[in-house]
Parts: structure tokens; sequence; C-alpha cells
């Protein structure tokens, strides 16, 4: 099983360390090269939004990392990653790969000074730690997207067929739950 | 509490990696920033080669500004304060500013105590030019670190030294003995747990950004390349003669920087770089401002 981690900007060498301990191998995308490799799994880290989706357009990838997304890639989003796939961002925000039926609040929390760390349950396995990092939510879910966690009456975490997405970061905490989860979905 | 607050505030560091912080003085140059890719905006009054050729005292700029800047943009907003000025540092804590640069480019405030960061809640991000810095001020409770180059100039050469010095003695720690970590963190006047996390880490425990002489895709690349996580530009951007070109060429090659080929194309047509000033021509040294 081989993990491709999209690595325009952010924080995704922490993703591949955490997929390191989990005897999962991965490599990272920087260009429309890398996606003609053959990967199982796609991982959009946290970041800034608007870089990532910019570097998508300008680079070339944004309608291959689309189209494989549609024919079924599993694809992973953090913070950032939520955004780029969210098929609706609340404000007059741009949205990017529009693949996914939730609609997005970018940096829901405010500031620097609403960013928090806290502990909830994540798809009914365990209660786990979460950091929110001038984090967004989800505000709605629609279709066939399931809710797979909430803190204090906020949706954190959906998945939605092949595409699973969290607000909070658990590659920034020791904890493997939601890696696993989404390591399952492959198989 | 405390503690988690300055973890939270190392992982908007981490966050910001792979990415390039752009100066800006004015709302619209922040837009022109966000759009070409920043992923934080510095926001202040001069930019430091205009500070260099004011002289005289250089304070934190005016809230109403950094405000306008703050509402222009949707990302993290950065500002400086004097080394120091706690005081500074509490005026943009109260406007909430997303990390706080204590900065050599202005006129430091204290010529022997640094802000003790811990009291804060907003991060720090703080220059620094050998191991010895950048674990001092991590001690203070700095969550982000630059290198400081000699901001204002163009000339990247400070920024090489300075990064090259910090890998060179993060290398060295590492390959030292167990029992000979107490004497280098007396030497380094750091401490020791910080020398021990660098010996079994093999790096330091915050993000290292470059900062100070930045001016072309290919300068980018060189401070990636020498081990910088990320690269601030200042002067580099607004001094040059398309700002917003230059901006994109360089966020891309920060993302791409092993790929020379892509830098030859960035590179093209950027317009005038910004003049600059050879280190042997320059009055006053801002990298030996707070040691």
């Amino acid at each position: 099983m081989k993990i491709g981690v999209l690595a325009l900007q952010g924080a995704f060498i922490e993703h591949r360390e955490i997929l390191k301990k989990l005897d999962a191998d991965s490599f990272e995308i920087r260009s429309k090269e890398d996606l003609k490799q053959s990967f199982d799994g796609l991982i959009i880290p946290g970041g800034e939004s608007t870089v990532q989706g910019k570097l998508l357009r300008e680079l070339d990838m944004f309608n291959g990392v689309k189209d494989m997304i549609q024919d079924g890639l599993s694809v992973y989003g953090t913070c950032a990653g939520l955004l780029l796939l969210a098929k609706r961002i609340e404000g007059n925000e741009r949205t990017h790969l529009e693949v996914m039926d939730i609609t997005a609040v970018r940096n829901a929390y405010g500031r620097q000074l609403g960013s928090f760390f806290t502990e909830a349950s994540f798809a009914g396995i365990k209660k786990i730690p979460m950091t929110f990092i001038r984090a967004p939510y989800v505000k709605e879910a629609r279709g066939n997207a399931v809710v797979l966690a909430t803190v204090e009456g906020k949706i954190v975490a959906v998945k939605q067929n092949n595409m699973l997405v969290t607000a909070f970061h658990p590659e920034l905490n020791d904890d493997t739950t939601v890696h696993r989860y989404f390591l399952n979905m492959l198989k | 509490m405390k503690n988690e607050r300055y973890e939270l505030n190392k992982n908007l560091a981490q966050m910001l990696k792979g990415g390039v912080i752009m100066d800006v003085t004015t709302p619209e140059q922040a837009r022109i920033a966000e759009n070409a890719g920043a992923c934080a905006v510095m926001a202040l009054e001069r930019i430091p080669a205009d500070i260099r050729a004011a002289g005289g005292v250089s304070r934190m700029s005016d809230p109403k500004m950094i405000k306008g800047i703050q509402e222009a943009v949707s990302i993290p907003v950065m500002a400086k304060c004097r080394i120091g000025h706690f005081a500074e540092a509490q005026v943009l804590q109260a406007i909430e500013i997303d990390y706080i640069d204590e900065s050599e480019v202005l006129s430091p405030a204290d010529d022997k105590y640094h802000i003790d960061k811990t009291a804060f809640d907003v991060p720090f991000v703080c220059g620094a030019k050998d191991l010895g810095e950048a674990l001092r001020r991590i001690s203070e409770g700095a969550s982000m670190i630059r290198t400081k180059g000699e901001p204002g100039t163009g000339d990247i050469v400070q920024a090489v030294r300075h990064m090259r010095m910090m890998q060179s003695e993060i290398r060295r720690i590492a390959s030292l003995a167990n029992d000979e970590l107490y004497d280098t963190a007396k030497e380094l006047q750091v401490p020791f747990e910080l020398v021990k996390y660098v010996h079994e880490n093999k790096k330091l425990p915050v993000v290292n950004f470059a900062a100070g002489g930045v001016a072309t895709p290919a300068d980018a690349a060189l401070m990636m390349q020498l081990g910088a996580e990320g690269v601030f530009v200042g002067s580099g951007i607004f001094k040059s003669g398309n700002p917003a070109k230059r901006a994109a060429a360089i966020v891309k090659a920060v993302t791409n920087y092993t790929d020379a080929k892509l830098i030859a194309e960035l590179s093209e047509d950027l317009g005038e770089a910004m003049v600059g000033i050879n280190e042997e021509e320059i009055e006053i040294l801002m990298a030996e401002r707070g040691k």
C-alpha cells in the first residue's frame, strides 16, 4: 500500500511520519510528474488552503487530482485539505476541488488565539486527541456524507464514499486512530 | 494550560512550512501577497530597506494599519515589536495578531533582555544567527525561529552564513557523546534539555525559516536546500519591478526547490530585482542586535 502526500505547502512531513509508524509507504507529490506514479490513497495536509489551491492550479495538477478522486481514489484531507475538498465554503471564499458534499466555514474559530486542543470521540471507535489550528468546521454535510465526530455541536470529521476529512490535525499528536481508519478505507 | 498553548503555537508554525511569508505595508499589498500565494503576511509600516534608508528609531507599526491588513486577508497576519519591548507585544496580543516577530529590524528597546515570551498566549518568532541564539530564544518562549540574515539589503550572504552555522552546529551536537552535552549547554548558554533535544532529533525543537536578503526564486531555493523550512521575504518583493509576478515565482520556487528547470522558467522576465546593498556598504548591521 502506497500513499501519496500532497507536498505543495504545509504539514506534510508529519503525515508521512504517522504513516511510517503504521508501516505504510508514502511519497511526496509536488508536481504533475509525481501524479504519474501509482498510489492507493492521497492525503491533503494542513497548511493554507489559498496557497495549496493556487499551486494545484498553477502547477497544472488541479484536474488530474480532481479526476483521480472522482474516479474513486481514496483521499483524506486535514484542515486546509478539508477546505480543498468541500463543494461549498461559507462567505465569499473561493472553492477548490469541489468533490465532497459539505459546506465548510473557514477560520471558523477565529485567529490563532482561538486555536485549541481537546479530546472527543471519533467514528465511535474511541476518544482521541484533537488539535485545531485556525481551523475550519463543517456547517452542513449533505447526501450520503456521514458525520464521524463533533466538538461542541460542530461537525469536525466527515466521510463520504472514498473521501475523509477532519478539521483537526491527528498528524500533530501520537494517536494513530484516524490514519488507521483511512488506511482501512483503502482495503 | 500554558504548555498546551505553547504546543498550539508551535503547531501553527508547522502549518506555515513550505510557504513564503511576505512583508506588506498596505491592505492592497497584503491582497497582492495573498493572491500570489503567501502563507502569511508581516504587517509593517516600512519595509526593512526603507527603515535602513530613513534611519532613526524604528518602532512597532500603528495598530490601525495592522488591523486594516487583518481585515484585508484571510491568511495569518504577523507584526513586529522591538526586542525587549514587552508592552508593544502586549498591544499586538490585544489586537489578536497571529504571530509576533520580536525583531532586530526595529530599534531594540532593551539591550540586555529579550521579552519573556512564556508570559504571552500569542506565538513569537525570533531571529537567530547561530544555534546558541536560536535555543536562547526558544528557552524564552519563541515557538518559531528564522535566520536573521541582513534585512533590507537584498544580499543573501548573511542568511546563508546564519543557516549554515545553525545546521553545522546541529550536526556537531548530534555527533557528541551524551556526557559531552552538559558542557555544550554551558558553552551555548542554553538549558541542557534543549541541547539534549537537538542531540536526539538532529533539528531545532521548533520550525526554522530563512529570512533577511531573499530577493529571487533562486535565493529562496538556495535557502530551502540549505535546510530552511520556509522563507520570509521582506523588501525583496515590493522593492522590485513586478511584485505580484516575483512573489508568485518565489512561492513556486519554495515548493519545488530542487527543480532547477522549473526555477529557470520562474526566473524569466521577472523585471528588476531590488537594487541591494553589499554588507561592506552597510552602516548598521541589524543582525548584531539582540543576541
